[in-house]
């Protein structure tokens, strides 16, 4: 099979040159993955192309680039699947991170975040003699959280971490996830408390970028709801986020739709005035694309039906 | 990552070397589980001990066994509370499955990502204890100063700078050497660095010739598919359909020792009773719910890797190039004949495994003798002075040694030599060796040495010249290899996964010894030791 693999470079040596595409023509296998194609241009063509890999096998997480403007690994991305009918592909370092060089970036922030969730079990008072006792299905379901290689390809796609490096992250809170979920840690309260304040489970957008990136089927944002659930649970409902979601419960409940213009108020408070403010320009902006909700808010026909809805949704979430 | 828990909870100040990020490590490729024996479970250490030494074909040495398979119960236990989410039972506690080699379940899993689950959580504890991590340093040599190791020189990887770092003791827990043989299981970044280190610095390296080859990985490629799926009751089919195995091993079938279902695959193979150099992984039988929730991660492989899912149809697997055996000669403190050099974990060999390692003690290996070397190398640290080095003549000599390098424009990249490499290595030091072929390695690999004298490097920059460091690996290599073709030569018999053509038979008259091979002034030089031997006295195998 006959692919162009278009690269991404950059050399932080040659000073003033920016990053530029370099195009590799190359003859591959079949089955080859774009990592195949770097290792050969990198053993066969180019020794100075800088890239992380080394399982091969999707396991030790090294390999994460955007490939075609997504994040992936390399190694378990088929070129067959990516590249065009003209056999191109582009590869580029992953996003958010800073670049070192070519396709490799510096992942400190992204294992600082990780740091900051306390990422190690906590339980609670002497170790028992044996293991602790926990049932197999909690296990089998923080298994498939364990599964994160720390590869950062959620962390390059994030769109929140885009605008806003603060935000502590899909993989850090996935991981925060694995400890608040597991049965034999103590410290689920302050944990979720922690989490609930600015920067962590509530500043999620809920794009589901990194759900699609996620190469071992990890869900980051799924953790994330999943968080905010426990938090909510456990009293953490005085978040904007949290009243956000009252807000906007009790709105669709009501009258089977949102009430657009009470739910800022709902969520900050009447009289939260510099929150309302902030949201001015956001309304002014709505008024002038002729977006603004009615001022006169009605319920949908049905409403009954909806609240049906709710009810037995509620239920089953009860178990009942 | 154990060593170095150790020693911080020991009081010593510790810093970890490595020149990947530490869960990047290959430990992450351990899929199907650790073994260990637990009282509670009716089980003893004293069985999981002769497990291991009737797997080692009687090579590895008793005393150190009986201490691995005695403390493997407590380990996985810390590991448990350390906060590892192992498979549980009906009863929530930790549930097992079988393994090859062993009469009874005793392996304890992570679905079929063990080593990545235990890697992690190791990596947590670090975090936790706010150990200090040199992420991608290239350690280029060991420093000796009147017989002691006292520390390292390095390369920080990302700026192309050479440092010096003082250690009253250092730990070389630095894996395998896969990379050698190609194809391989093994990640990219095992290239056999430490052992060949420790070679260089005078220490011993034994019974290098105990390669093993594990019975199912993917042509091609080399992946590696878990004996987790044989545990689980997956058959191995030649091209008539058969279960072959029962004509090898009737009682054990794919259970078996390593070293004995790679020896049969390869000898269905060579009778022509293979497809296309494979014989087949049947799991369909195992049903899609366990495949998916025991075995997902090879459920991914195959498809990915393969294009086979597993749930459906079979897949083609060959023996391929997997684990070492044989290392650094240590004892069961973990230290070498150098002073201040411990060693542990795959690149070390105490001897626990001896002549073919059992599936799902190599993770147990690497937590039960990196505790204790890093308890053993604390202790040490805390009774001896750091020695006064000359910090910036140890650095010179490296810059000096790069710029040579660099200079060179003539030669060879590293990338035919260790392809080159690879492929003699497993044409000739395969499943099956001879004398003939094993001299005409020990030739080529003058050749291939020669070659690397005027190796050059293609990328002349400094920051993550990953060029640079495949080229210093090869060098590594080499010096690997070396001493294995040395040894397996040496070795006149067939034991473990050392099968000869020439010497097919077991030798314990003449044989029931360690190969050892020491580099000195004048060239390797061969020594051997007798194998300890405790209560189990040598018997044939059968399985």
């Amino acid at each position: 099979m006959q692919v162009v693999v278009s690269v991404r470079r950059y050399n932080p040596e040659d000073r003033g040159t920016p990053s530029y595409w370099q195009e590799y023509g190359l003859e591959v296998e079949e089955n080859a993955s774009v990592l195949d194609s770097l290792i050969k241009i990198r053993e066969e063509v180019d020794g100075s192309l800088a890239l992380r890999c080394s399982c091969r096998s999707a396991i030790c997480g090294s390999c994460a680039m955007r490939i075609n403007g997504h994040a992936k690994l390399a190694c378990n991305t088929k070129l067959s699947d990516v590249a065009g009918e003209d056999g191109k592909v582009t590869v580029e370092p992953a996003g958010v991170m800073p670049v070192v060089k070519d396709l490799v970036v510096d992942q400190t922030m992204f294992w600082d975040k990780v740091r900051q969730v306390s990422p190690w079990l906590q339980p609670e008072g002497p170790e028992p003699e044996a293991e602790y006792l926990a049932p197999n299905s909690d296990m089998t379901h923080l298994a498939g959280v364990m599964a994160c290689i720390m590869c950062g390809a959620c962390v390059s796609d994030c769109t929140v971490l885009e605008m806003d490096e603060n935000f502590i992250g899909p993989a850090a809170l996935a991981k925060a996830y694995r400890f608040a979920a597991d049965p034999r840690d103590a410290e689920d309260r302050s944990r979720l408390a922690t989490l609930s304040e600015y920067s962590g489970i509530w500043d999620c957008t809920r794009c589901f970028e990194c759900v699609e990136v996620c190469p071992k089927g990890v869900a980051p944002m799924d953790r994330i709801m999943s968080l905010r659930d426990r938090a909510m649970e456990r009293g953490y409902d005085k978040t904007y986020g949290a009243r956000h979601t009252d807000a906007f419960e009790e709105s669709v409940t009501h009258s089977g739709r949102l009430d657009e213009l009470r739910l800022p108020i709902k969520t900050f408070g009447f009289f939260n005035l510099p929150a309302l403010m902030n949201m001015a320009p956001v309304g002014l902006r709505a008024l002038l694309r002729g977006k603004m909700p009615p001022i006169f808010h009605r319920s949908v026909p049905g409403v009954k039906k909806v609240r049906q809805l709710v009810k037995s949704v509620k239920a089953q979430q009860r178990g009942e | 990552m154990r060593a170095a828990i150790a020693a911080h909870q020991s009081g010593a100040t510790v810093a970890i070397i490595s020149k990947v990020h530490p869960v990047r490590s290959h430990s992450n490729a351990a899929q199907g589980g650790i073994n260990a024996a637990l009282t509670d479970r009716g089980d003893t250490w004293e069985d999981h001990a002769f497990d291991t030494i009737k797997g080692s074909d009687y090579l590895g040495d008793q005393d150190a066994i009986e201490y691995m398979c005695s403390e493997a119960g407590s380990e996985l236990i810390s590991l448990e509370h350390m906060g590892v989410i192992f498979n549980r039972d009906d009863e929530g506690r930790l549930g097992t499955r079988a393994f090859g080699g062993q009469q009874r379940a005793r392996t304890f899993f992570v679905a079929d990502f063990t080593g990545q689950a235990i890697l992690h959580v190791l990596y947590e504890q670090l975090m936790k204890s706010d150990i200090r991590v040199y992420e991608e340093w290239f350690v280029l040599s060991l420093i000796i100063e009147d017989g002691a190791c006292c520390g390292v020189t390095a390369l920080e990887i990302s700026t192309g700078r050479v440092y010096v770092i003082r250690a009253k003791t250092v730990i070389l827990c630095t894996g395998g050497l896969g990379r050698l043989f190609e194809p391989s299981t093994n990640a990219l970044i095992v290239t056999g660095d430490g052992i060949a280190l420790a070679y260089q610095s005078g220490a011993p390296l034994m019974d290098m010739e105990m390669v093993q080859y594990h019975p199912t990985t993917l042509k091609g490629s080399g992946v590696l598919i878990t004996e987790g799926a044989r545990g689980e009751g997956a058959h191995l089919l030649n091209s008539d359909g058969e279960r072959f195995m029962e004509r090898y091993a009737p009682n054990m079938m794919e259970l078996a020792s390593r070293d004995v279902v790679s020896r049969s695959e390869q000898t269905e193979i060579a009778a022509g009773r293979g497809i296309d150099g494979c014989v087949l992984l049947d799991c369909r039988h195992l049903g899609e719910p366990l495949i998916r929730e025991r075995l997902s991660q090879i459920y991914e492989i195959g498809l990915d890797f393969a294009g086979v899912d597993i749930t459906r149809e079979p897949i083609p697997i060959r023996p391929g190039m997997h684990y070492l055996m044989g290392g650094i000669k240590t004892d069961m403190d973990g230290s070498t004949n150098v002073p201040g050099l411990y060693a542990a974990g795959e690149c070390a060999n105490v001897s626990v495994h001896g002549g073919n390692r059992l599936g799902a003690n190599s993770l147990l290996d690497t937590v039960v003798f990196g505790h204790r070397s890093g308890n053993h190398a604390a202790e040490v640290a805390r009774n001896i002075p750091y020695k006064d080095i000359n910090v910036a003549a140890y650095a010179a000599q490296e810059e000096n040694r790069f710029k040579d390098l660099f200079s060179r424009d003539d030669g060879e990249r590293w990338s035919q030599i260790r392809l080159d490499l690879g492929t003699e290595m497993d044409r000739r030091f395969g499943v099956y060796r001879d004398e003939a072929g094993m001299k005409a390695l020990l030739k080529d690999l003058e050749g291939f040495k020669e070659r690397y004298e005027r190796v050059s490097v293609q990328d002349k920059g400094r920051v993550f010249n990953t060029d640079l460091v495949f080229t210093l690996e090869l060098g590594f290599m080499l010096d690997c290899a070396e001493a294995i073709v040395l040894s397996g030569l040496d070795r006149k018999e067939s034991r473990g996964a050392h099968s000869r053509t020439d010497y097919p038979r077991r030798d314990d008259e003449n044989w029931l010894k360690h190969v050892l091979v020491t580099r000195a002034e004048d060239g390797p030089r061969l020594s051997h030791l007798p194998v300890t031997i405790t209560k189990w006295q040598p018997e044939e195998r059968k399985y």
